[in-house]
Formats: structure tokens, sequence, C-alpha cells
């Protein structure tokens, strides 16, 4: 047998090794150790309301109507938020595309929240997966009126909620303040009741 | 407190962890190549594979054993994806196209990762048993030549430089494997999936969602680790179930940095000369701190009319992490040839892309991919010694080894592929409507998108200005052969010139010497990169973002 | 002999450049233009097939702009060429000195039977034997197998003070081309005719067969890939351009591609090297390869010959060491008369240091009209003179000692410790003796040349270790290490123990250079990666060694050194300069050929230049005025100084990295300033 073929030999073999052991034991490994010390995370954070799974704690959804605190634009799917679709609009700084949707969503928020109010970028740009499941507090909060109006409860206790599900940076420094929308909109529907 | 003194913060722990870890990590890598014990589950490896563990190779053994093994890894990854649905685990999605699986093989194996098609449409056996084992074997591969070029730098007169067989068999064991596994389960603990079903929910808004699974956790660790990029999902290291929360964001920045940054120390090691891995990797340390703070600029400046109207470059960033820490992750992946992305870099202001696609034709030398960007550095280290070698009136000479036609042949032959591959194809695409006919984006920034692409693969990064459609015959192809030769041509030239570097003798140093262990050589290698990339890219880059940051 | 003298820090000075030498030139570097010779120079051919290339299109679509950047990348080709002919043509006069001293002579061949038969020089073959008497020039080179002859050798070296060269020994060889002066010699040809000494110099002052050198190789690899990485960047800048809307003329994108590719260095490399053969030869050298020059640049080991190099050629008094009771003025008085008679150096210079140190008037031996003058011989190892009752002798410890015992007299304990400890120090004691006294001891001892050990010092730094190598015994060549400053020193050295430490030296990765005359340093020469043979010296020391000093003078190899680094640092430096242009370049032509259609790229013409046109025109310009304004440097060669290579590099990257960053902003803007007048350029 010539070197070549030795040579190839030994890497085919190789391969079917590595396919073996860091393709099947490592990746089932890691879901063992996951079962046992992570069960929650590693099936995906979900959130339960009574008893019924409505959703992921890390992917963001789409709300329709005024009671509901409204997510980040998203650009995941044709109507947004769709978990099996992800991706970013990928429309460059000087697209005029996204300039006009940038307008556009501007004015939609000022025709809630009054012409001239301070529009924070979230809630006028798309995330990179469309699957953000954050807004800025300051984003909620210019949705307070608005969902407290609808949902009948009082500014302040829809205020309350807002700060009840702001998160501060990780660890002090890391990242950005944020509140979760769909546990946000979790404890509006509980409030509802 | 503020957003810049989070952002500062977060850095500076980045900066620290680094520091703490490249030391011990990059002894203990040297450790591991240099060792001559084998254990028992590499035994076993050896004798099933048919290997003799210690026989030394000559370089074009050496390289012919990492060609053969990488081109039948292509093929045996072409024929997974052709043969994807007959497999179990297939979770019901369709065979890739044949144009697209090469390309994706490819791009797989070069270290690259470049995804033409979205993580979503591929299977659970194909994602974990495929492309997640070539994301250890590449990497493996990448620090394997590295280590032979070392050898080649350390050993004198003689024509082997180890064995590769080893070498790709140990990066993987006692490096890659044990660290992938550790943090895919610190991932996994912080909200990293790792299971094997999508999940059908009925929102609280009333309507539907399907949330996918799968082993991404497994498969996110060794992604960042090996510098390879290649999402689990089409959103990659956006995507919430890759990358959950700001601290996890930190860690995969750590994991993509640590290897590249810890193998300078490594390579300290193997030569004897602590002080000349630490030259370098003060070098690759430079220039990742300027490009991070020049990128982190360009975002928190947010340019752009559509930027500006929004008031902040947020467009295809995460919530979560902030602009300043998504622009750090970006310039880092561009920096390690990692191409993972934790936000749209399509959607960055035109100097913060640019800055990108910059950070690429840099060669991926700061600190470059695993292995990779440390081959690369001493090619381009053996350039600027021999320019400022003449200057101190001596026949160049780097770490005893002198620098002669043949050499600089080779290192020349190494710094022309990239920049080639990478203009000659955007120069090709830009001249036919099947190149042009891909871009999402009109005007510069749409050139910007092609530039990206090409300079993306022949660098082996990976990441791309996401809005260009790639699953199209022309770019499957353009981009697979980029990434191909972008990959396989560097090797070539490092092993050969690892093996003229091991058959010399060593010239003993003397104060006539040209330190390269110094400041002075540190901020010269550092000038040589920045220019020899600038000087290529420039023209280019004038059309693309600068002519949009300007206008 | 030598016109160098130690006190000089190795700095290399520069040759002679006459602006006149740029115009006498130019027809050889017209000739140059043949395509066959530009190919060797991969950056330079790109930029004649540029100028082919703007000249097509100039004459297709005739404009001022098209013709301006067309001629100018022509002159930029052409003065290309005119370094390289301006470097050839100044050894070029030099060898037509040489052909004038060789021309045909006739020569007297000696037959086995003794008879002579007259044959011309170009028919004599090794081994002949020929005849040479004063007034003949020798035929051919060889060596003298009888007799002996002054010789005038200023045909090759210059020197007019004749030379003795006799048979037997280290001083046979003589060159063809010299002339005999006196007295009659045979000579055993030991060259060829077209391979003698005087052949191989015409070749080497020519650069006929010159070869690229392993460094130049190199270099010329790094520029040849650089000159391609611009052509694809260049080339893949059109269709770009195109998909902008701003679509390039080949005219813009010829001017670009010539300007970025490293013409400066590329036009400038050979003539580099050329010159630096040429400085060795105007320092007397001739380098046999150009290899050997590079090497002299790497050198680390230096091996030098004590006597000559090191210390002045004899020992010389020092020191008057009187004996208990002796006055020392009368121990002086002694010294300098039982001196006068005696020639040797050694004897002169007693009679000058009791003049100098004691004031003693200096006696002549006509002064004396009954004194008997008893001379220096080697037998008698004394010399002194019967005057006045007096019987002073001077000599050899051993010898003097011997005449006092003859004389009846003895010889006292500490005169004999005295001439211990002088010996044990590493000097020559010469005993004094007035009949049956002894008077005391002179000091002989080895003077080592002025400013050597500054030298050395120097040599230090620049990373070069100093062997000092001689025939004493070790104590004796301790001393004088010492006192010169050498790094190590070689006793009682034989040939075999050169070779060895040449070799040992070499089995480290050390470039040694030494330098050597005789027959039995041939093989110390061959070995070592720089072997200077004297011009004096054998012609197999001459066969053996890569270079040839003609003034013979060992302190040379110093020169020779800083002149190999000299080569070596120019190239870097201008390589550095000439790709540091390349930014201002790109200032200046980037925004002149989108500026229209991203108007915004005005931000980067931060020269203001007048018009696109003018801005593309003033850097193609500036360009090709760039290599003319450079090649005085090139042929001089940058400034040396010895120092540390972190210092050497931090001044070289001052002046051309950041000179060369900077100086092409300033050129091109002037340039323009005047351009943009021209009419359909402004």
């Amino acid at each position: 047998m010539n070197g070549v073929t030795r040579q190839a030999w030994i890497a085919v073999r190789l391969i079917v090794v590595g396919a073996l052991v860091l393709g099947v034991v490592y990746p089932l490994l890691v879901t063992g150790v996951g079962a046992v010390i992570a069960s929650g995370s590693a099936k995906g954070s979900l959130v339960e309301s009574d008893g019924e799974v409505v959703g992921s704690e890390l992917i963001g959804q789409n709300f329709e109507g005024d009671q509901w605190f409204q997510p980040r634009p998203s650009a995941a799917g044709a109507d947004g938020y769709d978990a099996m679709s992800s991706g970013g609009s990928n429309l460059g700084p000087n697209n005029e595309d996204l300039l006009a949707a940038v307008q556009e969503r501007r004015a939609a928020v000022e025709s809630q929240a009054g012409t001239g109010v301070f529009v924070p970028p979230d809630a006028l740009t798309a995330s990179g997966s469309g699957l953000d499941p954050h807004i800025s507090p300051e984003y909620a909060r210019l949705q307070v009126s608005r969902v407290a109006k609808a949902n009948g409860l009082s500014e302040s206790a829809v205020a309350g909620l807002v700060d009840a599900n702001t998160a501060g940076r990780q660890l002090g420094f890391l990242g950005e303040e944020r509140v979760n929308v769909l546990l946000l909109n979790l404890a509006i529907a509980n409030a509802r009741r | 407190m503020t957003g810049w003194l989070a952002a500062a913060l977060s850095i500076f722990a980045l900066v620290v962890v680094l520091a703490a870890i490249h030391v011990p990590f990059g002894d203990y890598m040297a450790r591991v190549y240099s060792s001559t014990h084998h254990s028992r589950l590499e035994r076993v490896t050896y004798r099933v594979v048919g290997v003799d563990p210690d026989a030394d190779q000559r370089w074009p053994v050496y390289l012919r054993s990492v060609l053969i093994f990488s081109v039948l890894s292509v093929v045996a990854l072409y024929a997974m994806l052709r043969l994807a649905p007959m497999l179990p685990l297939a979770n019901g999605k369709d065979a890739m196209l044949p144009m697209q699986s090469l390309n994706t093989a490819i791009s797989f194996v070069t270290n690259t990762n470049w995804q033409s098609y979205s993580g979503e449409s591929l299977g659970y056996l194909v994602q974990m048993a495929g492309l997640a084992v070539q994301n250890f074997w590449s990497a493996a591969v990448g620090m394997a030549v590295v280590v032979a070029l070392i050898r080649g730098l350390a050993r004198t007169n003689t024509d082997r430089l180890g064995n590769f067989w080893v070498d790709l068999v140990r990066g993987v064991y006692r490096i890659l494997l044990p660290i992938a596994f550790v943090f895919a389960v610190v991932l996994m603990v912080f909200g990293v999936i790792q299971n094997f079903s999508d999940t059908t929910v009925a929102t609280l808004g009333g309507g539907e969602q399907l949330l996918p699974g799968g082993p991404v956790a497994s498969q996110e660790a060794i992604k960042d680790l090996g510098t390879n990029g290649g999402g689990f999902f089409n959103a990659n290291s956006a995507h919430p179930f890759e990358n959950p929360t700001p601290l996890t964001n930190l860690i995969e920045i750590l994991l993509l940095l640590a290897i590249p940054f810890s193998l300078p120390r490594t390579f300290g090691r193997m030569v004897g000369q602590v002080r000349q891995g630490f030259a370098i990797l003060a070098t690759m340390t430079i220039l990742w701190a300027i490009s991070v703070s020049l990128t982190v600029a360009a975002e928190n400046a947010h340019a752009g009319v559509a930027l500006q109207a929004a008031g902040a470059a947020t467009e295809g960033k995460e919530l979560r992490f902030g602009v300043p820490m998504s622009a750090v992750f970006g310039a880092s992946t561009t920096l390690t040839s990692t191409g993972s992305v934790n936000s749209m870099h399509d959607s960055y202001t035109p100097f913060g892309g640019g800055m990108l696609i910059f950070n690429m034709g840099l060669g991926e030398v700061a600190p470059g991919g695993v292995g990779s960007g440390l081959y690369g550095m001493l090619v381009l280290a053996i350039v600027t010694v021999f320019i400022s070698g003449l200057m101190v009136g001596r026949t160049p000479e780097y770490l005893g080894k002198k620098l002669g036609a043949r050499q600089i042949k080779l290192a020349s032959l190494y710094i022309l592929v990239t920049p080639t591959l990478a203009l000659v194809g955007t120069g090709i695409a830009m001249a036919t409507e099947a190149g042009r006919s891909s871009m999402l984006n009109s005007g510069p920034h749409g050139l910007s998108e092609v530039l990206y692409a090409f300079t993306s693969a022949s660098n082996n990064n990976g990441s791309a200005f996401a809005g260009l459609s790639a699953n199209t015959d022309f770019y499957n192809i353009g981009l697979a052969v980029a990434m191909f030769l972008g990959r396989f041509l560097p090797i070539i030239f490092v092993l050969a010139l690892a093996g003229s570097l091991a058959s010399q003798a060593k010239v003993p140093e003397t104060d006539g010497t040209l330190p390269t262990h110094r400041p002075q050589f540190v901020g010269l290698l550092a000038v040589v990169t920045v220019v020899l990339a600038g000087l290529v890219y420039l023209p280019a880059l004038a059309l693309g973002p600068i002519a949009e940051g300007l206008s | 002999m030598s016109t160098v003298s130690v006190q000089d820090a190795p700095q290399v000075k520069s040759g002679a450049f006459s602006p006149a030498s740029l115009l006498t030139s130019l027809p050889a570097a017209l000739r140059k233009l043949d395509p066959r010779n530009m190919v060797k120079t991969p950056v330079m051919f790109v930029v004649l097939v540029g100028s082919i290339v703007t000249t097509v299109a100039a004459l297709l679509t005739p404009s001022v702009f098209a013709w301006s950047i067309a001629v100018w990348l022509w002159l930029t080709v052409i003065f290309a060429n005119l370094a390289d002919a301006v470097a050839e043509g100044r050894g070029k006069a030099q060898a037509a000195s040489l052909r004038a001293a060789k021309r045909d002579s006739m020569a007297r061949l000696l037959a086995a039977d003794g008879t002579i038969s007259e044959v011309r020089g170009v028919d004599l073959h090794i081994g002949d034997r020929v005849v040479c008497e004063a007034g003949d020039v020798i035929p051919g080179d060889g060596d003298i197998v009888e007799g002996l002859a002054s010789i005038d050798e200023s045909a090759i070296t210059g020197e007019s003070a004749p030379v003795i060269r006799e048979s037997g020994g280290d001083r046979c060889a003589v060159t063809g081309g010299t002339k005999v002066l006196s007295d009659r010699i045979v000579i055993s040809i030991t060259a060829e005719p077209g391979s003698t000494f005087i052949d191989r110099m015409i070749a080497l002052v020519e650069g006929s067969d010159r070869r690229k050198t392993p460094n130049e190789i190199a270099l010329n690899i790094l520029l040849a890939s650089l000159t391609i990485v611009f052509l694809v960047a260049v080339t893949a800048l059109a269709p770009l351009a195109n998909y902008s809307d701003a679509p390039t003329s080949l005219v813009v994108l010829s001017a670009l591609l010539v300007c970025l590719i490293p013409t400066t260095i590329g036009a400038l490399l050979s003539a580099i090297g050329i010159a630096g053969m040429d400085r060795l030869v105007q320092h007397n050298v001739l380098a046999l390869s150009g290899r050997a020059v590079e090497a002299a640049g790497d050198v680390s080991t230096l091996l030098l010959d004590k006597t000559g190099t090191i210390t002045l050629g004899n020992r010389q008094a020092h020191e008057l060491v009187p004996a208990p009771g002796v006055d020392i003025i009368e121990l002086a008085h002694a010294a300098q008369l039982a001196s006068l008679a005696d020639t040797t150096p050694e004897g002169r210079s007693v009679v000058v240091l009791c003049k100098e140190q004691f004031g003693l008037r200096a006696q002549e031996v006509q002064d004396f009209t009954d004194a008997q003058w008893i001379g220096f011989t080697a037998q008698t190892r004394m010399s002194g003179v019967d005057h006045d009752g007096h019987q002073v002798r001077k000599g050899a410890a051993g010898s003097v000692f011997a005449w006092v015992a003859e004389q009846g007299g003895t010889v006292g304990t500490e005169v004999v410790n005295d001439v211990d400890a002088i010996s044990a120090a590493g000097g020559t004691p010469l005993v004094v003796a007035d009949g049956q006294r002894v008077l005391g001891v002179i000091y002989l001892k080895d003077i080592v040349k002025e400013g050597i050990a500054e030298r050395f010092a120097q040599l230090r730094r620049m990373g070069i270790r100093t062997v000092m190598v001689t025939g004493d015994n070790p104590a004796t060549a301790r001393a004088i290490a010492e006192e010169a400053g050498v790094d190590d020193v070689l006793a009682e050295a034989t040939p075999e123990d050169k070779l060895a430490l040449i070799k040992k030296e070499q089995a480290g990765g050390r470039l040694v250079a030494m330098t050597g005359d005789g027959t039995n340093d041939a093989p110390a020469l061959a070995q070592a990666d720089v072997g200077v043979a004297m011009s004096t010296g054998t012609s197999a020391a001459k066969e053996a060694g890569n270079m040839v000093d003609l003034d013979s003078n060992p302190t040379k190899l110093l020169d020779v050194v800083a002149i190999g680094k000299q080569l070596l640092i120019t190239r870097g430096s201008l390589t550095t300069f000439s790709i540091a242009n390349d930014v201002a370049k790109y200032f200046a032509i980037l925004p002149a050929m989108f500026v229209v259609v991203f108007p915004g790229l005005e931000t980067l013409n931060i020269m203001r230049l007048g018009s696109s046109n003018s801005a593309i025109l003033s850097a193609v310009i500036f360009n090709a005025l760039v290599i003319v304004a450079l090649i005085p440097l090139a042929l001089r060669g940058v400034r040396y100084r010895a120092s540390t290579s972190a210092q050497l590099l931090s001044r070289n990257l001052l002046i051309y990295g950041l000179g060369g960053l900077v100086a092409p902003f300033i050129g091109i803007k002037l340039i323009d300033l005047v351009v943009s007048q021209i009419p359909g350029i402004g």
C-alpha cells in the first residue's frame, strides 16, 4: 500500500471515529448532563400559564392589540417572530426601505403615545434574530398608558409591573437594562383577571 | 451606571480574563504538543485508525496528511448533507441541494463556516454529527499546522515536523473536547438549549409559535472555541437559544478569543523564548484593541440616514447585548476568522461595517483563527523581519533562522493568496449579472455585501453581510473555491516554510541581530500588518464603505 | 599605503556622484529598454507594459492628460534604467584604465633546456616559465621561481611606490600588467590568458558577470509579489468602478498601478548592488562575488592578525628600568649610544624614547670619529659601540648576560627579576651593559594602534566578536588582547588552528571574516565566509579568498564589514521608503478617480490638489522623479554608523519610513501646483 492510500485509510477511519465520538457521544453526554442539572433551560426556558406552555422566556412573540405591550419590530418570517425563521432585516444604514420603515414605526408609536415624544431606537428597529424577547424600559414606559387604558388597569399598577419585570444589567455591568415582553404581558394578563 | 462605563467594564473583564488564562492555557497547549506520552484513549484511537503515533513526518508527508484528511472530510460531509433525510433524527428536513452541499461541506472543513443555508432547515443529526464534528476537526487542523510551523522554527537541522495525526487527535482530545464539554454545560445552565424536539406553543396573544429544538449547547461551545462560527440557527449568536444573556455573550466572546490569544504563549514556550510569544501577543492585542475601539465608536455614532432616523445603530442588534457589546462581538468575530455573529453586520454603520471587512482583510491574524491566526502572524513577522532586518545591515533572520529567497518566496505567496482571491472574486461578481443580482442593498452598500462575502470566504471567516442572497450557483461555487484555496494554499506554503526552517541551523543572537521581542518590533509588525492590508483593500473599500460613509 | 586610518569610525563615506553622469549614461539607459532585459526586473517590466498600454490608449483617444501620463510612465522606466547605467558607468571608467595596463605584451618563454623564445602574452599557459627583466611588463599572473625584483604595481593598486617580490615564501606572486623596475626574475605562469587577475578585475568592475546575490533575489521576490497583489487590486477595481457608475480609463488604472507597485526600490535595486561592489573598489578592495559583500554585513566573528592590524608592525621601546644604583639618565645615555648602530625599528625606537623621555640630543653615527660600531645581527642579538674606553652593549637578555659574564662581571638578581617581569607582561626585555656593569633594562612592547580599542568596542555593539590571531605565546598575546580590547585570542596560532577556529565558529552558526596573505592561509581563507587576501600575498591566497585588498591593509576588514552592512541597509531603507510612499499616492489618486460619483470622497483629498487629472499626473510625476532623486543615495549608500541594531532600526525607520510617508504629500502637492497650470490638465 503506498503512502497516499495508507493515509487515506487512516483519514477515513479517523473521520468515522470522529463522527461517533464528537458527533454522537459528546452531544449525548451534554444532553444527559443537561437533563440532570439544567433541564428547564435545556428544554428552552418554557413559560407556563395555567399549566399551558405559552412560549419561551427567551423567544419574543407577536402580540396583537392595544392591551399588550408590543415587542420590537421583527424581521423573522413574513409576520415577524417566526421562530423557525430567525434573522434580521439586513437593510443597510442608508437603506431607503429601512428609513421608510423607521419613519412609519415612529409615526405609529407617536399616534398612540403623542407626537414629539422620545421614541427609543429599539421601538424603531428590528433585532438581529427577529426573536428579541426584550424591549427597553423606555419603550415599555411609553406603552404604559395605552396598555393600562386597554386593560382597565391603573397606570401606576401597570408601571409597577413594568418595573417588576425590568432586569438590570447582569452582574451590574453586562448588557442593557431590559424588559421581557412575554413575562410582562403575562403579568398584565394575570392582573387583568 | 452609564452605558459607556458598563461597556468599558465589560471589555475590561474580557481583557482581564484573557490575560489571566493565556499563560497557563498557552503553557498547557505547549505541553500537549510537546509531550511524548499517549493517553489510553489516544492509544485506542491510533490503533483503530492505524497510526504509528511515534513516527515523525517530513513536511511533504505532513502536508499530504492534512490535505487527504481535509478532502475526505469534504466528501464525507457532502455525502451526509445529501443523504440527511435517510438518516435518523432528520426531523423531517429535506436534503440540501448539490451546489449548496458542496459549498457547506467546504465551508465547514475549511473552518470558514459560511452558511448559505439557514440552520433551521437542517436536521439534528446532520448538525451534530456532520457540521459540529468538522468544527472540532477543522480547528484541530489549524492548530496542527501552526504547531508544525513552530517546530520548524524551534528545531534545527532536521526534516521532521512531527506527526499530523497525533497533533490532530491531541488537539481534539486534550484541548477542544474537554473545554467544549465544560462550556456546553455552562451555556446550557444559562439558557442555551440542548434537546431533540421542536415545541409548538399557543402564545399569550392567541397565536401559535413553533419553537425550534436541537443539540445547540454542544455545538455552540465548539463553534466559538474553534473559531468556526457556523450557527445552529440562521440568526447565529444573535438567536436567544444560542446566546440568551449578556453573560453568555461575554462567555462566547471569551471562547472565540481564548485559543488564538493563548497560542502565542504556546509558541514562546515551544521556541524556548517566552518573550517572543509575548511580542506576537502584544501585536495581536494592540490591533484587536484598536479595531474594537473603532468599531464601537463607529456604531455609537450611528451614521447613515436610516440609523440617524432611528436614533441609534440598533437595527440588527439584540437589546440584551446593547450596541457596544454587539460591536465588540462583531470586531472580535471578524478578527478571529470565527464568523459567528450576535448582530447583523449588514446593518452596521458604513465605517463600522467597513472596519469588519478590513478586520478580515488583515488576514485573520489579530488574533486570528485557532492556529491559522498565529501562523498568519508569524508569516507577517517574517516579512517584517525581512524588511527591517535589512535596515540594520544584516541579511535577515527570525529566531535564528535565516530568511533567504525560499523563505521569502513562501511568505510572499502566502500573503498573495487571500487578497487575490477576495479581490478577483469581488471583481468577477461585480462584472457579472449573476454576482450583482444577489445584492439586497443598492449603491456602495451593495458592493460592500459582495466584497464582504469574498473577503470572508477567502480569509475563512464565514460571517456575512447577510442581505446577500448567497444560495445561488454563482456564490455557492465561487465562494467554495475562495474558501478552499484560501485555506489550503496558505497551509501548503506554511508547511513548506516550516520544512525549510527546520532544516536550518540556528544563527546565534548577537547585538547586531534585530531584536524581535521589543516594543519597537511589536509596533513595526502591527504597522506592516495594517499597511499591507490597507494598501491592497483600500481601492475596493473606497467604493464600498468609505464612499457610503463619506456621502 | 592605506587611505583609511584606524581612527575612523567604521563609517562608510560616500563615493563620487556627478549629475553629469546622468546625461552621459542616457544612451545606455535607452538601450536597456529591451524587453528581454526588462523582464529580469518584474516591477519595472510592469511599468514598461503600463507605458505601452497608455501610449496605445493615448494614440486612440488623444488628450493632453493621456499623453502626459504616457510620457511620464516612459520616463519612469528610463529613469530606472538610468540608475543602472550610471552605476555601471562608474565601473566602466575603472575598467578602461585597467585595460590600458593589459596591453598585449610579448613574453620571453624559457624552455626546459634553457633556451628563450619570444611568444605573445596571450599564448602563455599554466606552468610556462617566462623571464622578465627591468623595464618589462609582466605578461601574466604567476609566481616568481627564481630571483628578486622591485615591481611597479600601480596599474592595479594605484600605488606608485614599488614593491619587492622574490622567489619562495609569501611574497612571490606577481600580477600580469605590472612592471618590473629592477633585476631579473623567472616567473611560473599560474593563470590562463583571459582569466588572469586583471581580467577578472575588469569583469568585476564592469559588472558584466554580475549575478543577483541571495538577498537581492529574496527582495526581488517580495517586490514581485507586492506587484502582483497591486496588479490584482487595480484590475479588480475596474468592474467595481463600473458598477459604481464611475468607469475608469486604462490610462488612469495604469497610472494607479505604477504608483502603487514598489517602483522606487524596483528601479534602484540593482544599482544599489552594483554601487556596493563599486564602493569596495573605491576602498581598493575587489570582491570576487557579490555574495561575499552581503556576507560581510552578516559577519559576527572577525579573525584579525595581531601584527599590522591590531599593533603597529614592530615592537617599540616603552620604558627604561635602571639597575639598582644606576642613574636613569646614565642608562638612557648608554641605551641611546648602543642603539645608534641598530637600524632595526626596535633599535630606532630606543633612540626615539631616549630623546622624547629624557631630552637626549639625537646623535648620529657620524658625530663620533673614533668609535667602533657593532651592528645588530641575528646571530649576536646585540648591538653596541666601543668608544672612549667604554664598551656599551644592548641586546637580548641572554646574550648580554653572557657577554657581561665574559667581561668578568656579574648580573644582579634585581635585573633578572626585571627581565622576567617584562617578559611576563608580554613585553620584550633588552638589557643594557657597560663593560662589566649591567645598567638596566629596556622594556620593548607591542604598540596597539591608536583608536583600535574604540573601534573594537563599536564592533562589539554591532554584535561582532573580534578574535586576535598571533604566533606569540599565550601570556604575551593575552596582555595585548586586553589592551586592544579584543574579545578572544588565538595564541601560538598555526594555520591549522586558524582553520579549526573558523570551523568551530561556523558550526555555531556564525559567519567569519579574516585576512590572510600566506599560502598556508589559503585553507582558512577559503573556509571563511569573507576571506580578504592581501594583494601582496601568494596567488594561492588570492585564489582562496573571496576578496582581494589591493592596499594589503588588514585593517580594511573593518571597512569591508561596514560596506556590507551599508549595502543591506540601503536596500531595506529604500524598500521601506517605497512602500511608505503609497499612502500619499492613494490620497492623491483615489479621490481623484471617484469624486465625481461620490463627492464625499473629496474629504480624502487632504492635499487639496487642483483637479482629478492634475492629481493623478502629479502622483505619476512624483513617482518618476523620486527615482532620479534617489539615484545618488542608491549609489552612495545610506549613511551608516556603527551602533546597535535597535538604534539603527529606529533611525532608519524615522528617516525612510516616516520620511517616505510624509515626503510624497509635499512633493505631490508642489508638483500639482505647477501641473495644474497646464491647459487640459488643471
